[in-house]
């Protein structure tokens, strides 16, 4: 078990792509890291880097004290585990879990202990005799995670290890993956293009986008406070409604309606203006409200989605399965619940006397389950 | 892509995996969709006859199938069994040299080839002969592929220029290679005169037999190049980069990850290698020896041409290639029953 420092490392492939620029996480003993953010963004370029099956064109990369950067893979204490498995096909599955120890000169009984607990822990015991083509596609994957603990390296280090699962099978592996970790104790980096796998997972996420951060944070942290418009709409699903809007004199004009704030703007003219669709209800009367015009609805039994328009920027509105619905509702403003971000460049602006909802973050944490319905 | 594919043809679908997901489908098109039967010989036979069944198409009449076997079955009849009944036939007869009839002898022309010493010196040197180029061709096809494996991963430009290699190689590789022994203009000649040795194909048995097995490896090596190339390609990159996590040793990789991938492939040119060796280095002999085969090394079926059309005993000739094909029968069961046995199929 080990820290892991990622400092200021960049890729640029031969060729000139640039996949990482110049990123820099501090990934404590035993944290659970997962860099998510949409295909191409270069998160398995830089898991790889850290794996040592890439070059590290800048910056440095420390496991434990060590510098790696220069450190073969296989020296380097960590086990990865990979999108299709990569096991070796022509041994049984007791061989595929033997092998990276075998190699490492660790005795005979030792191997067979080892072997046996990992089998054990991830219910693979029956099969340890069989070759990989004999097994599900789940069962491999299981393979795949005790040839990864057996060795028990540094870091666990995951490239979309459940993309090849089917749904259910990806919920279950999920949970066995986090239960595992945290009984292990050993630091994990993972990387996954599924913002809600991201989520459930990780002790902290790191959102990536064209091969640089744009935030690091604690689940709820990303999702209550997201960093800039990219993250508002990667994160959470439903995606996060984002509206143009202008603040003058203490009041949010979007399109023809008007709001009036109840605390000072973060600033003026245009801005783009964050709505969670689970932050949104019908308006009682009296309240200020925006003229909502419905298109169509999705039912997900605990929820419905209601999708439609304010004038002619769409909107997403969760309400419960209960609530009546028209072709026009009149929707409630939830005034603190409003995210602001630059018109320019989409960054967020924080506003005065926000209150920091991170802090409910731990409490608040069934709430991140909830969203598994969602998706 | 679910699991490896270490066919001896690069599939497609293990290959359009993780980030080198090189651009070079495949290396070989025209063979991509071949494979070695050997592949579906055991274990998948009782899936594959129930896929069959499922599949079994309906025809309107009942010969219309055996239509449209007929020409490749009247190819392999006129010029496989037709040849070989007639060759049983005449190992039994004496033929007249002078061609007015010949006489039943039973197995005399057996009894005689195999109390020939000649028979078995040149048995002895076919078999020598066949195991060494076999041996070598393979090695250093290996060895090439393997090198050229490392540089060609995802550089397309290198991928094309191999396949030249492999279009254009074996006729014109003969060539150079005859010429590698040219008394005048051979550059091996010359090379061996700095250390006092004085090569002399076709009037000193073993330079004679040191050339045929240099052209006949020589030949052979682009072709199984190739195979050796386009097997290592279709390796996963990723069960190579997990091997790379999970072994330092680069050789102990080879010997332990990528060679028993590599086994489908290597089965298939050691029968290919084989026969090779046996029946068509008969060129490259034919033109070391020329006229002078009587002090010279030559192969089985080269003497069994030799007996049969220059010395006219067609009935011992037809007695050899019998026991040829046999011999070439009996190695190919113990190839397919020892071998193959462990091998992995994918
Ligand atoms: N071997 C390579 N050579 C050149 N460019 C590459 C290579 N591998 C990945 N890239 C590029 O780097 C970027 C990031 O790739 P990758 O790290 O695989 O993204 P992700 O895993 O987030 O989907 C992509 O634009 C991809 O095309
Ligand atoms: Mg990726």
């Amino acid at each position: 078990m080990a820290a892991i420092d990622i400092a200021g490392v960049s890729k640029i492939y031969t060729g000139g792509v640039e996949a990482v620029k110049s990123v820099s996480i501090d990934i404590a003993d035993g944290e659970f890291i997962v860099l998510v953010g949409p295909s191409g963004c270069g998160k398995s370029t830089l898991l790889r880097m850290v794996a040592g099956l890439e070059t590290i064109s800048k910056g440095n990369v420390t496991i434990g004290t060590r510098l790696v950067n220069d450190v073969d893979p296989a020296e380097r204490d960590i086990a990865m585990v990979f999108q299709n498995y990569a096991l070796y096909p022509h041994m049984t599955v007791y061989e595929n879990l033997a092998y990276g120890l075998r190699n490492r000169g660790t005795p005979k009984a030792e191997i067979d202990a080892r072997v046996a607990e990992a089998a054990r822990m991830l219910e693979i015991e029956p099969y340890l005799d069989r070759k990989p083509r004999a097994l599900s596609g789940g069962q491999r994957q299981r393979v795949a995670m005790g040839r990864a603990i057996v060795r028990k390296p540094a870091a666990f280090l995951f490239d979309e290890p459940l993309s090849n699962l089917d749904a259910k099978l990806r919920v279950s592996m999920r949970g066995e993956i986090k239960r595992l970790q945290k009984r292990l104790g050993t630091t994990s980096l993972y990387v996954t293009h599924d913002q809600l796998e991201a989520m459930t997972l990780a002790d902290r996420l790191v959102v990536l986008n064209g091969g640089r951060i744009e935030q690091i944070g604690r689940p709820l942290e990303v999702y209550h406070a997201p960093a800039s418009t990219f993250v508002a709409s990667f994160i959470g699903s439903p995606a996060m409604n984002l509206l143009k809007g202008v603040l003058e004199g203490g009041r949010l004009h979007l399109g023809t309606h008007a709001i009036d704030l109840d605390y000072p703007a973060p600033t003026r003219g245009p801005v783009t203006v964050g709505l969670r669709a689970e932050d949104l209800r019908p308006a009682s009367a009296g309240e200020q409200a925006l003229l909502f015009r419905v298109d169509y609805v999705e039912e997900l039994g605990a929820q419905r989605l209601v999708h439609g328009a304010v004038e002619d920027q769409p909107l997403t509105v969760a309400l419960p399965p209960e609530t009546p619905l028209a072709s026009e509702l009149a929707i409630a403003i939830p005034m603190d619940r409003l995210h602001f971000f630059s018109a320019e460049n989409g960054k967020r602006l924080q506003r005065r006397g926000e209150t920091d909802r991170t802090a409910m973050a731990v409490p608040a944490r069934p709430q991140a389950v909830n969203l598994e319905s969602v998706s | 892509m679910s699991e490896a594919s270490p066919s001896p043809w690069p599939s497609p679908r293990a290959r359009g995996e993780g980030n080198a997901a090189d651009n070079g489908a495949s290396l070989l098109p025209a063979m991509a969709g071949r494979r070695w039967p050997a592949g579906r010989m055991r274990g998948r036979f009782k899936d594959q006859g129930r896929q069959a069944a499922a599949k079994r198409v309906q025809f309107a009449s009942p010969f219309l199938p055996y239509l449209f076997l007929a020409p490749q079955l009247a190819i392999i009849f006129v010029f496989f069994y037709w040849p070989s009944v007639q060759a049983i036939q005449s190992s039994f007869y004496l033929e007249d040299p002078f061609g007015f009839g010949s006489t039943f002898v039973g197995l005399t022309n057996y009894a005689d080839v195999l109390k020939s010493t000649e028979y078995f010196g040149i048995a002895r040197f076919t078999a020598i002969f066949t195991a060494l180029v076999t041996f070598f061709a393979l090695a250093i096809g290996l060895l090439l592929a393997v090198k050229a494996d490392g540089v060609i991963r995802g550089n397309a430009a290198y991928k094309t220029l191999l396949i030249w290699v492999y279009a254009i190689a074996p006729p014109v590789a003969g060539l150079i290679g005859m010429m590698f022994f040219n008394q005048h203009i051979g550059p091996l000649v010359e090379f061996a005169r700095w250390f006092g040795w004085d090569i002399k194909v076709g009037l000193d048995y073993f330079d004679t037999a040191f050339a045929m097995i240099v052209v006949a490896v020589w030949k052979q090596i682009p072709y199984n190049f190739i195979f050796f190339l386009s097997g290592l390609q279709g390796i996963p990159v990723s069960v190579r980069e997990a091997a790379a996590i999970d072994c330092r040793s680069e050789l102990r990789r080879f010997w332990t990850i990528i060679l028993p991938l590599l086994a489908p492939t290597a089965f298939f040119l050691l029968i290919i290698n084989v026969t090779y060796a046996l029946f068509d280095t008969f060129g490259i002999i034919d033109v070391m020896v020329k006229d002078k085969a009587a002090n010279n090394p030559i192969t089985l079926v080269y003497k069994v041409y030799m007996d049969g059309f220059r010395g006219n005993d067609l009935g011992g000739s037809s007695a050899q290639s019998v026991i040829l094909m046999l011999i070439v029968l009996v190695l190919t069961v113990f190839q397919f029953r020892f071998i193959e046995r462990r091998v992995h199929y994918n």
